[in-house]
């Protein structure tokens, strides 16, 4: 019964810290369905959309919904400057030069961060109520009930874009075959514009939620999330919502069981170490689909 | 031909030659370097501060870096130490311990610096202290307190000194509190596994505690910038045990305080100066705080801190950590050592191992000159609604009454 | 004596004649011990960019645990002088088959992954083999490992600069390294062509994972200190950064690629709050105005008038033998 009881508790704190890799991984695979690229510095806009949430609850005096609404608009610009600065020049170069700006970029988010905002960590102020349910001895917390249930909710709108609208056909043509796509009457490089956009409107959702449960950010809090959100998107097939969404929640609830049964040190490493089995097993994640390379 | 044979068979002669002088004289030179200390010329006075400024603990650096460079302020402003000036050299040990050696070397053979003070880190100490000890510069670390910064293979290092307590100092009085005020008989110890000064109070911690007639029930451990601590606090709850103790920093400090009342976790919390920052309120929230206990360096209400609190506070506009205060501590030991005469590196570390009820920013202390750890007061901080209070004052230990109780 | 083997004789030369030029320095003071340490360090990087330049450049295979390797050899080192009192020399070599052998392990499964699946699966694996490492109490465990000798000086390091990057070197210009190339630009063609792709993928990581485990060890050795925060994933960016920015596939862009990221840092060292604003915004222009690297697949070797110039020495030099 105990033993029971525990784990059930332990699958609760999986999901709900799974939820929060999902968030970050949506905008993770969204970015990387279209220009294949890892988008190491999502992490960290991740991070500036905390900041900005911050600076709108303690600065601007604001409640945390139109916080939330300002941090992920503007942080959605930074997305699309940080692509048009940095990665539009190079959409023709080799993509590990991509990669190698990605992570220049994400250096320059970090520690231009840490010059302005000092690497002391800031505490939210309690903005939103944070009540516990305690169903049958099991407790289950308010916000992060809210992050699950936004993080659904998001991952169904973006389907639907991708899936119904004509700007998600759109994506789905450049991110199949880019030049084509442009022959085709779509302008890719909007397009690609329009992913940066939402996909850095959901971190920085992300960045919000998480400092207000956690209570505090710092200019490095990027990094792990930012990773543990990727192997998420790996996980469930990069490129893929659902899997994005799917993998995060796996990924939660092998780090709580691990933590709760084994040990929370080698939690981390059991994480990897799920990644690498289910790659060797199925090398393209979860959800997705087996190509074969035609030569 | 572009050489000729000749001119080639003079070239490789040559070339030979360089390589014999080399191999000769690398082996005859000691290659560790082996300075003989730096001495300050013109009007100033040139120290270095080597802390963590950009990695993952660069907020504490940070902090300790600020402390310090408070100390110097003051005393610039005051007009310099007989007319000299100090400046500071700053240098970013990157929270690596190898980067805290580079850093270290470029402070001590390019700036010729003839104190370093710095990091805060124990690691990135131990790393240092090897370069100090060859070059004959003393070092202050103002908050590594894990016993072996000062001390290797039983023997006091000559050139390492700190402004701060040692990990068994904390673990004493911690676990004795637990025995003694709170009638704990069962502890959970909670530690952070990336850090050797969670770990060790950890470790020692659990030797007093069961000495003193308790059981340490189970132990878990976590990684220091975890966000999410609820998976190993719900298999903490299991052990039902009177005291958690939490020997780590405040950022996760106020995670795991808030989690574990979330989760619905009643016990004592207990723990180290790793809590001592005003944030942990913050984070946990005044309610979960209740029934937590911490040692530290000092009380913020006692009247002799508040000349530092307050000069931190017009300075930096926000309240000084424990890191802070223990920077400034080191600051004020270095400026009294040059203040005695210290003009150079050796000097300075004579001046530094007799200084005796020096004034700093969080009391009065004496160097031990035995283990180069400062004799200071230690204080167990009660939280209750979000405000401190002092619970028990424990006075300095000096080496004879530490030699006259094992003795008796 | 072919051409070939008459053009390493020159490099030889060549290298010898600048170890002994910066040795003499070094002795008489006049590069001081902040830069010593710092051309230590050149010569630790350029060995862990150039096996990895064999693992990402040559043979394709985009590997982001270099650093893992390095933590192997560094380990296994530390253990042989410091408990069981072995030289210098045997703790390389033993760090160096530590390390190879682990990465004989890991590439067998994992080298079936193709492009950014391979990049993660390394990468968890770098972290895995930190991770451990830091479980383990006998090494010191997080807290580090301490009292290391200090073993590593500037001879060291520069022989065994100049073995790893002849030994790639060749490796690359043999029949095994022109398999590694033909997977990197095509695996399919090159499979077809009868190139045992597992073999070369597996041998190629094996190799580089062994010269990281001997950077490691020499870097160990020199710090007094080590512990596994010095590597984590983002030091083995560090390694990929200095391959891409020498460029992929060129040992001279591996040793520009180490030269110019250790130097840039060491010389903003008087600029610590800066210094990573900076080196992110270098790293950044230099991909816009060279997304290939400094060099490319361009060896030092092919540019023209050092061509000529060694053409012309090693063809008066086999007139002389």
């Amino acid at each position: 019964m105990d033993f029971i009881h525990q784990l059930v508790q332990q699958l609760i704190n999986g999901v709900s810290l799974g939820s929060i890799y999902a968030l970050i991984a949506l905008g993770y695979t969204m970015i990387y369905g279209i220009i294949k690229l890892i988008n190491f510095a999502h992490g960290d806009v991740y991070m500036v959309g905390a900041y900005i949430g911050f600076a709108a609850v303690t600065i601007g005096n604001l409640p945390i919904f139109p916080a939330l609404i300002i941090s992920m608009a503007l942080t959605a610009c930074l997305g699309m400057l940080v692509e048009r600065i940095a990665y539009k020049p190079l959409r023709h170069a080799p993509r590990i030069s991509l990669l190698i700006t990605a992570i220049g970029v994400s250096f320059f988010l970090e520690y231009a961060s840490m010059y302005f905002v000092t690497p002391t960590p800031r505490t939210f102020p309690e903005v939103m109520p944070n009540i516990s349910f305690n169903v049958g001895g099991f407790i289950i917390n308010g916000q992060q009930l809210l992050i699950l249930g936004i993080t659904i909710v998001l991952m169904a709108i973006l389907t639907y874009i991708v899936q119904k609208t004509k700007l998600g056909k759109a994506m789905r043509a450049a991110s199949f075959d880019t030049e084509t796509a442009q022959l085709m009457g779509v302008d890719s490089d909007k397009i690609i514009s329009m992913t940066f956009c939402i996909g850095s409107a959901l971190a920085a959702a992300a960045g919000v939620l998480v400092g207000v449960y956690y209570n505090t950010i710092d200019p490095l809090m990027g990094i792990m999330p930012g990773l543990k959100a990727f192997v998420a998107a790996v996980l469930g097939g990069i490129g893929i919502l659902p899997g994005a969404v799917v993998g995060g929640i796996v990924l939660g609830v092998v780090e709580a069981l691990v933590a709760g049964f084994l040990s929370s040190t080698f939690r981390d490493a059991a994480a990897f170490a799920i990644l690498i089995l289910v790659l060797l097993i199925k090398p393209s994640g979860l959800f997705g689909k087996n190509t074969n390379e035609k030569v | 031909m572009f050489f000729s044979k000749k001119k080639l068979r003079l070239a490789s002669m040559i070339a030979c030659g360089i390589l014999a002088s080399a191999i000769f004289t690398g082996c005859g030179g000691d290659s560790a370097g082996g300075g003989e200390g730096n001495k300050a010329s013109g009007d100033e006075i040139v120290i270095g501060s080597n802390f963590e400024l950009t990695g993952n603990v660069a907020q504490y650096g940070a902090n300790a870096n600020n402390g310090l460079k408070l100390a110097i302020k003051e005393i610039n402003d005051a007009g310099g130490i007989n007319g000299k000036k100090i400046k500071i050299v700053e240098a970013d040990a990157k929270s690596e311990a190898a980067e805290s050696v580079n850093a270290a070397t470029k402070l001590i053979s390019d700036d010729k610096v003839v104190a370093l003070i710095g990091p805060a880190v124990t690691a990135n100490v131990i790393a240092e202290s090897q370069v100090a000890t060859d070059n004959k510069v003393p070092i202050i670390a103002p908050a590594a307190t894990n016993p072996d910064v000062t001390v290797e293979n039983g023997q006091v290092k000559d050139f390492v000194f700190r402004s701060c307590f040692i990990d068994p100092q904390q673990s004493e009085v911690m676990a004795q509190f637990a025995v003694k005020e709170l009638q704990a008989a069962k502890a959970v110890i909670y530690v952070d596994s990336s850090s050797d000064y969670s770990k060790s109070l950890g470790k020692i911690f659990k030797e007093k505690f069961e000495a003193d007639g308790g059981v340490v029930v189970m132990e878990e451990a976590f990684l220091a910038k975890d966000q999410d601590f609820k998976a190993a606090l719900t298999k903490i709850q299991t052990a039902n045990a009177d005291v958690i103790f939490v020997p780590a920093y405040y950022e996760e400090v106020g995670k795991i305080v808030k989690q574990a009342r979330e989760l619905g976790i009643t016990s004592a919390i207990l723990g180290t100066d790793g809590w001592d920052d005003a944030k942990v309120v913050d984070i946990a929230g005044k309610d979960a705080l209740n029934n937590t206990f911490f040692c530290t360096h000092y009380f913020e209400g006692d009247d002799e801190v508040q000349g530092f609190i307050k000069a931190y506070k017009d300075e930096y506009k926000s309240d000084p950590n424990v890191f802070a205060a223990l920077g400034y501590d080191a600051g004020k030991m270095l400026i009294n050592a040059i203040e005695r005469g210290g003009d150079d590196s050796q000097k300075i570390r004579d001046n530094i191992e007799t200084i005796t009820d020096l004034q700093v920013g969080t009391g009065k202390i004496t160097m031990d000159a035995a283990t180069h750890n400062p004799i200071k007061g230690i204080v167990v901080i009660e939280t209750k609604d979000g405000v401190r209070s002092l619970r028990t004052k424990i006075a300095p230990v000096t080496a004879e009454d530490k030699d006259r109780s094992e003795a008796s | 004596m072919n051409s070939a083997r008459k053009k390493d004789l020159v490099m030889l030369i060549f290298g010898l004649v600048l170890y002994g030029i910066l040795q003499t320095m070094i002795s008489a003071k006049i590069i001081g011990s902040f830069w010593e340490l710092n051309i230590i360090l050149i010569c630790v990087n350029i060995i862990m960019s150039a096996s990895l330049n064999l693992i990402n450049g040559y043979t394709g295979q985009f590997s982001l645990g270099h650093a893992g390797f390095m933590a192997v050899g560094a380990y296994v080192g530390v253990v042989a002088t410091v408990k069981f009192g072995l030289p210098l020399i045997v703790a390389l070599i033993l760090g160096a088959i530590a390390a190879g052998f682990l990465g004989f392990l890991i590439g067998l499964p994992t080298l079936r992954l193709r492009g950014d699946y391979l990049a993660i699966a390394t990468l968890g694996l770098g972290e895995i083999i930190r991770i451990v490492i830091m479980n383990i109490d006998y090494v010191g465990g997080a807290a580090g490992f301490k009292g290391i000798p200090h073993l590593t000086n500037f001879t060291w390091v520069f022989m065994a600069m100049l073995i790893t990057l002849f030994f790639i070197k060749n490796f690359v210009n043999s029949s095994h390294g022109r398999a590694c190339i033909a997977i990197r630009e095509n695996e399919i063609a090159a499979e077809a062509m009868g190139v045992n792709t597992t073999k070369y993928k597996v041998l190629a990581f094996t190799l580089g994972a062994a010269f990281a485990g001997v950077a490691g060890g020499l870097f160990a050795h020199q710090f007094y200190l080590i512990s596994p925060t010095s590597f984590t994933f983002l030091s083995s960016f560090n390694y990929l950064i200095m391959v891409v920015m020498g460029g992929m596939g060129s040992i001279t862009g591996s040793i520009a690629g180490a030269f110019v990221v250790t130097f840039i840092s060491a010389a903003l060292a008087s600029f610590p709050e800066a210094r990573m604003i900076i080196y992110a915004l270098a790293l950044i222009l230099m991909m816009f105005y060279r997304p290939q690297g400094l060099f490319g697949y361009m060896e030092i070797t092919n540019v023209k008038p050092i061509k000529k110039f060694l053409d012309k020495i090693s063809s008066a030099k086999g007139a002389a033998t």
